[in-house]
C-alpha cells in the first residue's frame, strides 16, 4: 500500500480535462518528486491530493482511506500540505504562524496541551527558526520564511507532506538549504515528502522516485538514474539533452541542448 | 516565549493560552470606558457631576435628575457602546475573512442594504406605520443584499476577490436607488433620510437598547468561538483547508455573524462610517495578531470611539445635535493616524 494512490482519476477546470484516468502510487516513506514541462498538471495534480481541488472523477486513497469519506479535520492529522507562495498576514509572528499548524489536533476545550508546545518547538528547532520566533513573518528574508511555512506544516505532525514548489523564487542557497531540511526530515523521521520542483538536475539528487507528467497522465515513475534519459526529457520538455552524471553525487544530470558560448573544454578553470 | 501564560487541566482535556499584553490591555480599555460611561452621562445640554451620577446609577439618586439621565442619556450612551462594539467585531470579521486590510461591512452590502431598507420604510410607509419598525426594514434590507451578493458571488464556492468585487457593484447600484429616491421625495423626508444615513443617535431610548442588546450578546461571543478558525484562515484559502477547515460553510457563518452584528447596529443609528473600517486595525496596533484577543479588543475601541463620536455630537455645538456618524471618522482617524506614525520605525 503506498502513502497515497489515485484510481482512475481525472481533473479538470470547466470541461477541459488536465489528468485523465489516472492510477498512481506514491510509496511511503520516500520523496517523490512530480516533474513536468509548464501547464502539464503536476501542480493540479499535487493539489487534488492534498484535496484542494476536487476530481472529476476518480478517487484518491490516503493509506488506503478514500479520501472523499474522511472528515477534512482527519485527513489533515495525516497528510500536510504548503501551497505555491503562500503569503501571512501583515504582522504575524514566527511563532504564531508555527502554532496554527496545530490546528487540525486542537478543539476549543483544548487550545494549548502540552504536545502541541513540543511539537511547535521542535518544528522550531528543526528548521532552524528559534531566534526568528518573534519576528514577524514578512520582514523575513525569501528563504526564511519558507522555512517558517516548512515549519508551520511540520507543527501539524503528519506522515505525508506535500509542497507545491517549495524552492520557487528562492537563490541557489537557499534552494538547497530547503531541499536538504526536507531531506533530513525524510531521512531521520522517515516522512514522505512529495512535491513539485522545477529543477531537473535538484529533482534527480534528492528524489528516491520521480514522477514524470505529460500529456494528461504519468509519462513513466521510478528512481532517477532508471527513468531520466534523453529521450524522455526530449518527450516530457520537448527538449533536447544530454544526460551525464552529477561529478559528486552521481545522480543524473542533464545539460540541455541549445545556443550559448563555447570555451576549450580540455582547458580547467583558473582556480 | 514568555508573554503567554499557559493553563492546563491535570488530565489534559482543558487547557488554554493567555496573552498578557491582551489582557491589560482589555482591562485598560475597560476602565477608559467606564470612564467615558460616566463623563457621557455627565455632560450635555445641562451639566451633572460624575458624583451624582454614581449616585444615581447605584439607585442613592434624589430623583432630581430621572427624565435627564434615565430617560435621555443613559440609552443613548449604551447604545452608542453597543453599536460601536458590534461595528468594531463586525469590521475584525471581515478583514479576516476576506483578507483584505480595507475591508469594512460596507463591502458585504450591509450599509447599502440597510440605507435602502430604510429609505424605502422613510419614504412609502412613515406615517402609515410606526417607526418603531424602522430598524426591522434597515436589517431585513442588509439581510438581503448581502444574501444577494453572495449568491452571485457563488460559483462553484465563493472567493474573496468575487465577494469584494460583486459587493462593491451591488452596493454602488443601492447608492444610486437611495439617492434617486432622495432626489424624488419631499424636502422634509429628505432631510430624514439624511440624517439616518450619516447615522445618529439622537432619540435613542430603552426599546432601541432593550432590542439591540440580543444582537450584540449573542454575536459576539460567537464570534469568540469562532476565533481559531479566523485565524487560519487568514493564511489563505488553500492553507486553511491543508489544516482541516470546512473554508465553504466556515466563511458563510463568519460573514454572517458579520452582517447580523453591522446590520443591527445600521438598524438602530444609522449609516455610522469608519469605525468597522479602523477598530481592528487600532486592536492590531495595540496587540499584534491574536484573533480571540483582538475580538474583545475591537468590540472596546469600537464602542470607544462612537462614545467619544456621540459626546461631540452633543456638545459641541449646543444646542444643536449633530450626527454621531459625522465625527467617527474625526475621533477615529487623528487616532489611527497617530498610531501608525508611532509605529512606523518598529
Amino acid at each position: 500500500m503506498g502513502a497515497l494512490e489515485t484510481s482512475s482519476l481525472t481533473l479538470g477546470y470547466n470541461g477541459t480535462n488536465i489528468i485523465d484516468n489516472l492510477d498512481l502510487k506514491i510509496p511511503k516513506g520516500k520523496i517523490t518528486v512530480l516533474v513536468g514541462a509548464n501547464g502539464c498538471g503536476k501542480s493540479t495534480l499535487l493539489r487534488s491530493l492534498a484535496r484542494l481541488l476536487r476530481p472529476k472523477s476518480g478517487e484518491i486513497l490516503l493509506e488506503g482511506d478514500a479520501v472523499r469519506s474522511l472528515p477534512t479535520k482527519e485527513v489533515a492529522k495525516r497528510l500536510a500540505i504548503l501551497p505555491q507562495g503562500p503569503t501571512a498576514p501583515e504582522g504575524l509572528t514566527v511563532l504564531q504562524l508555527i502554532k496554527q499548524g496545530r490546528y487540525p489536533h486542537q478543539s476549543w476545550l483544548r487550545q494549548w496541551s502540552t504536545e502541541d508546545e513540543k511539537v511547535v518547538k521542535q518544528a522550531l528547532k528543526a528548521t532552524r527558526l528559534k531566534e526568528f520566533a518573534e519576528r514577524s513573518v514578512d520582514s523575513l528574508s525569501g528563504g526564511q520564511r519558507q522555512r517558517a511555512w516548512i515549519a508551520m506544516t511540520l507543527a501539524q505532525k503528519t506522515d505525508i507532506i506535500l509542497l507545491d514548489e517549495p524552492t520557487t523564487y528562492l537563490d541557489l542557497t537557499h534552494q538547497i538549504e530547503i531541499l536538504d531540511l526536507l531531506f533530513e526530515l525524510n531521512e531521520q523521521e522517515n516522512r514522505t515528502i512529495v512535491m513539485v520542483l522545477h529543477d531537473l538536475n535538484l529533482a534527480c539528487r534528492y528524489a528516491h522516485n520521480i514522477v514524470a507528467v505529460c500529456d494528461k497522465r504519468v509519462y513513466s515513475q521510478g528512481k532517477p538514474e532508471d527513468i531520466i534519459t534523453a529521450g524522455m526529457v526530449k518527450d516530457v520538455f520537448q527538449m533536447s539533452c544530454e544526460i551525464t552524471k552529477d561529478p559528486i553525487f552521481g545522480t543524473p544530470l542533464c545539460i540541455p541542448h541549445g545556443k550559448g558560448r563555447r570555451v576549450e573544454t580540455s582547458k580547467s578553470f583558473a582556480v | 516565549m514568555t508573554s503567554f501564560m499557559t493553563l492546563r487541566t491535570k488530565s489534559g482535556a482543558f487547557s488554554f493560552q493567555l496573552h498578557k499584553k491582551t489582557w491589560i490591555t482589555v482591562l485598560f480599555l475597560s476602565l477608559f470606558s467606564l470612564f467615558l460611561f460616566i463623563v457621557s452621562l455627565s455632560i450635555g445640554s445641562s451639566f451633572i457631576s460624575p458624583i451624582d451620577v454614581i449616585k444615581q446609577l447605584s439607585g442613592h439618586g434624589s430623583g432630581e435628575y430621572d427624565f435627564v439621565l434615565n430617560t435621555l442619556r443613559l440609552p443613548r450612551v449604551l447604545l452608542a457602546f453597543m453599536v460601536g462594539a458590534a461595528l468594531g467585531v463586525a469590521g475584525l470579521i471581515l478583514q479576516g475573512v476576506i483578507r483584505n486590510p480595507l475591508a469594512s461591512p460596507d463591502i458585504i452590502g450591509v450599509t447599502a442594504g440597510a440605507s435602502v431598507g430604510a429609505i424605502v420604510f422613510i419614504v412609502f410607509f412613515m406615517g402609515t406605520i410606526s417607526i418603531t419598525w424602522l430598524p426591522l426594514a434597515a436589517i431585513l434590507g442588509a439581510a438581503i443584499v448581502s444574501t444577494l451578493i453572495y449568491l452571485l458571488s457563488w460559483k462553484q464556492g465563493v472567493t474573496s476577490i468575487r465577494l469584494v468585487l460583486m459587493g462593491i457593484g451591488v452596493a454602488a447600484a443601492m447608492k444610486a436607488v437611495v439617492t434617486m429616491m432622495l432626489v424624488l421625495s419631499e424636502d422634509a423626508v429628505t432631510t430624514k433620510s439624511y440624517l439616518w444615513l450619516t447615522g445618529s443617535l439622537y432619540g435613542a431610548n430603552w426599546q432601541d437598547v432593550y432590542s439591540m442588546f440580543p444582537w450584540v450578546l449573542v454575536f459576539i461571543p460567537l464570534t469568540f468561538l469562532a476565533a481559531r478558525t479566523v485565524s487560519v484562515k487568514e493564511l489563505g484559502d488553500d492553507v486553511a483547508v491543508g489544516l482541516g477547515v470546512k473554508v465553504q460553510s466556515k466563511r458563510l457563518l463568519l460573514l454572517f455573524i458579520s452582517v447580523a452584528l453591522a446590520g443591527s447596529s445600521v438598524a438602530f443609528a444609522g449609516g455610522i462610517e469608519f469605525v468597522g473600517l479602523v477598530a481592528p486595525h487600532i486592536a492590531r496596533m495595540l496587540i499584534g495578531r491574536s484573533f480571540a484577543g483582538l475580538v474583545p479588543i475591537s468590540a472596546l475601541i469600537g464602542g470607544i470611539i462612537v462614545a467619544i463620536a456621540d459626546i461631540v455630537a452633543r456638545t459641541a455645538f449646543l444646542p444643536l445635535d449633530i450626527p454621531a456618524g459625522v465625527f467617527t471618522a474625526g475621533i477615529g482617524a487623528p487616532f489611527f493616524i497617530y498610531l501608525l506614525y508611532r509605529n512606523r520605525n518598529k
